[in-house]
């Protein structure tokens, strides 16, 4: 288990100082992705620094299985360390070394003897699934190929930690997803729990179990995946999660309904089903949804027919099958405010 | 063909100046290498930015380095002769020239090396750190191995800079080609002996250069 507790970091310079973190406290579950989320300079990337120590906290406690790493010996730093694999946006391979060769680069500071390590690194590339590439060079690889060997690499000494900073950033949009997944295997199969920074809620959506948001120094909220997409609290929350809503839009038009999805099965045809059981036309104005673990969040605006009594049939419908909607009289109304619609 | 260059030549002192060159060049070359390559690693860790800060000693060694690489050779040279007496016996001949061409050399090799450490990617450093490497683990498993090709080209710079050197001891007691082109050219008034020996340091310089940077080629991976 991780536990960080109010941990600040402050860096000093001529120019004065500059606060990274401000009373960061998290804990991370044995077993569990935990994903850390944030723009860029929200200080995401020094607190994941801060639980090897790669950054030393100017302040509070990193406790890594029970044991405080302030309290750490050089020595068993460095080993804590080994138990830490951690992988990169740039992937940092060294360039001069043969995929092989890069894997056993752990082996090697832990002393492992040669064959062993060999044998070993072997292993991961039948894993990560690059057997046939152990004696090319990094050069000759590919991005994602770079980010498997990377990710071989960090699982050599077998780590019970991963941590990985914007680790698919540097990826197009099909490798992310191999990564991705290659990561939830590792998760799953080895039982390695996972730090995860990103700026990308795909990222977190596709493998986190539990997310924190991060906004200038510190942490917003902490949370079950599901639970902080659906009801972002804060403003950074609402921005990363639903980034391509509108706050506000404003649709004219006759009667509309306005339907508001709020967790309810996201395989129901509601639309359909309405217009088929009514047999009145449905126009859809307005439509954002998302689907968040087979559960619909987002709203829908359709306009009604100028006939009324084809209204009445719609509501009468959406209210015997218990759908969530409100009637929007004639003139202009402001939707699409779903950040708070899904709250 | 001159007289004297006829004499020269019979006299295998031509061949006798090439070898004199190569061999004060890379024997000078290989010792300000020993001293400079931990010189200028030390210099690329201990500063602010490296793997282990310690400024004092940064500040020292750098001011050191500074120093040496601002007197000129020439200077320098016939200042250091006494050292070279009190660590090799005489202040006469090729092993002395050796030990002035090492302390003229070392610093200037040890900025080459630092220059060409500071190259390596700081993300590779913090991998090998996240990794649980130690400084003298990055030192001799990252920061000299990923650094090689530019180590191997700075090397090649570093050998024709001794070797220029190296002609200017041929002045005050050396062998060599520089020797020859002074004492059997410009004293003897002799341009053909000066230009002789011009063409032939010309050749050197080439293989030196065009065998070294065709290792640095092959060995490095980033092209492979």
């Amino acid at each position: 288990m991780i536990e960080l507790r109010n941990i600040c970091k402050t860096y000093k310079n001529k120019k004065g100082e500059f606060t990274a973190l401000r009373d960061v406290s998290l804990t991370v579950s044995d077993g569990e992705i935990f994903g850390i989320i944030g723009l860029s300079g929200a200080g995401k990337s020094t607190l994941v620094r801060c639980i090897n120590y790669l950054e030393k906290p100017t302040s509070g406690q990193v406790i890594i299985d029970g044991s405080e790493v302030r309290k750490l010996g050089k020595k068993e730093l460095l080993k804590l360390r080994q138990n830490i694999g951690m992988i990169f946006q740039g992937f940092n391979l060294l360039e001069q070394r043969t995929v092989l060769k890069n894997i056993c680069f752990p082996l090697e500071i832990a002393g492992v003897p040669k064959p062993e390590a060999k044998q070993k690194a072997r292993e991961l590339l039948e894993l990560v699934g690059l057997t046939d590439k152990e004696t090319s060079y990094p050069s000759q690889l590919s991005g994602g190929q770079k980010q498997r060997v990377a990710i071989a690499r960090a699982l050599a000494s077998d780590p019970k930690y991963l941590l990985c900073d914007e680790a698919t950033s540097a990826l197009d949009p099909d490798t992310t997803r191999s990564i991705l997944e290659l990561i939830r295997e590792i998760n799953r199969r080895l039982g390695v729990t996972v730090v995860v920074i990103t700026h990308d809620m795909k990222v977190i959506d596709k493998i986190c179990d539990r997310v924190a948001v991060m906004d200038n120094s510190v942490v917003t909220e902490i949370g079950a995946v599901t639970e902080v997409f659906s009801r972002p609290q804060s403003e950074t929350a609402k921005k990363l999660i639903l980034p391509e809503l509108k706050i506000s839009e404003s649709i004219t038009g006759s009667e509309r309904i306005r339907i508001v999805y709020n967790g309810e099965s996201s395989f129901t045809p509601v639309v359909a089903n309405t217009i088929l059981s009514s047999g009145v036309p449905l126009n859809i104005l307005y439509a954002k949804t998302k689907d968040i673990d087979g559960k619909a969040y987002g709203e829908l605006v359709l306009q009604l027919p100028d006939d009324s009594r084809a209204g009445e049939k719609v509501k009468s419908y959406l209210d015997t099958n218990g759908v969530n909607y409100s009637v929007l009289e004639g003139g202009a109304d402001d939707v699409g405010d779903t950040a708070e619609a899904v709250g | 063909m001159s007289e004297i260059l006829q004499k020269l030549w019979d006299n295998n002192i031509l061949i006798l100046g090439i070898w004199e060159t190569v061999y004060m060049t890379f024997i000078s070359a290989f010792f300000s290498y020993l001293l400079g390559l931990p010189l200028g690693v030390i210099l690329c860790v201990t500063a602010k930015d490296g793997i282990r800060p310690i400024p004092w000693l940064n500040r020292i060694l750098d001011l050191l380095v500074n120093i040496f690489r601002s007197i000129p050779f020439i200077i320098l040279m016939v200042a250091m002769l006494p050292t070279a007496k009190f660590i090799v016996g005489t202040s006469l001949g090729n092993k002395a020239m050796i030990v002035t061409l090492v302390i003229a050399a070392t610093p200037y090799v040890a900025r080459m090396v630092e220059s060409s450490i500071k190259e390596v990617d700081k993300g590779v450093i913090e991998a090998a750190q996240s990794m649980g490497a130690g400084s003298f683990r990055i030192i001799t498993k990252v920061l000299i191995p990923e650094a090689k090709p530019s180590l191997t080209v700075g090397a090649v710079i570093s050998l024709v800079t001794i070797l220029g050197y190296s002609a200017m001891a041929g002045t005050i007691g050396g062998g060599g080609l520089g020797m020859i082109a002074v004492t059997y050219g410009y004293q003897r008034f002799n341009n053909d002996v000066i230009w002789i020996c011009v063409a032939l340091t010309i050749i050197v310089v080439q293989l030196i250069q065009e065998i070294g940077m065709r290792i640095a080629r092959k060995t490095d991976k980033r092209t492979a």
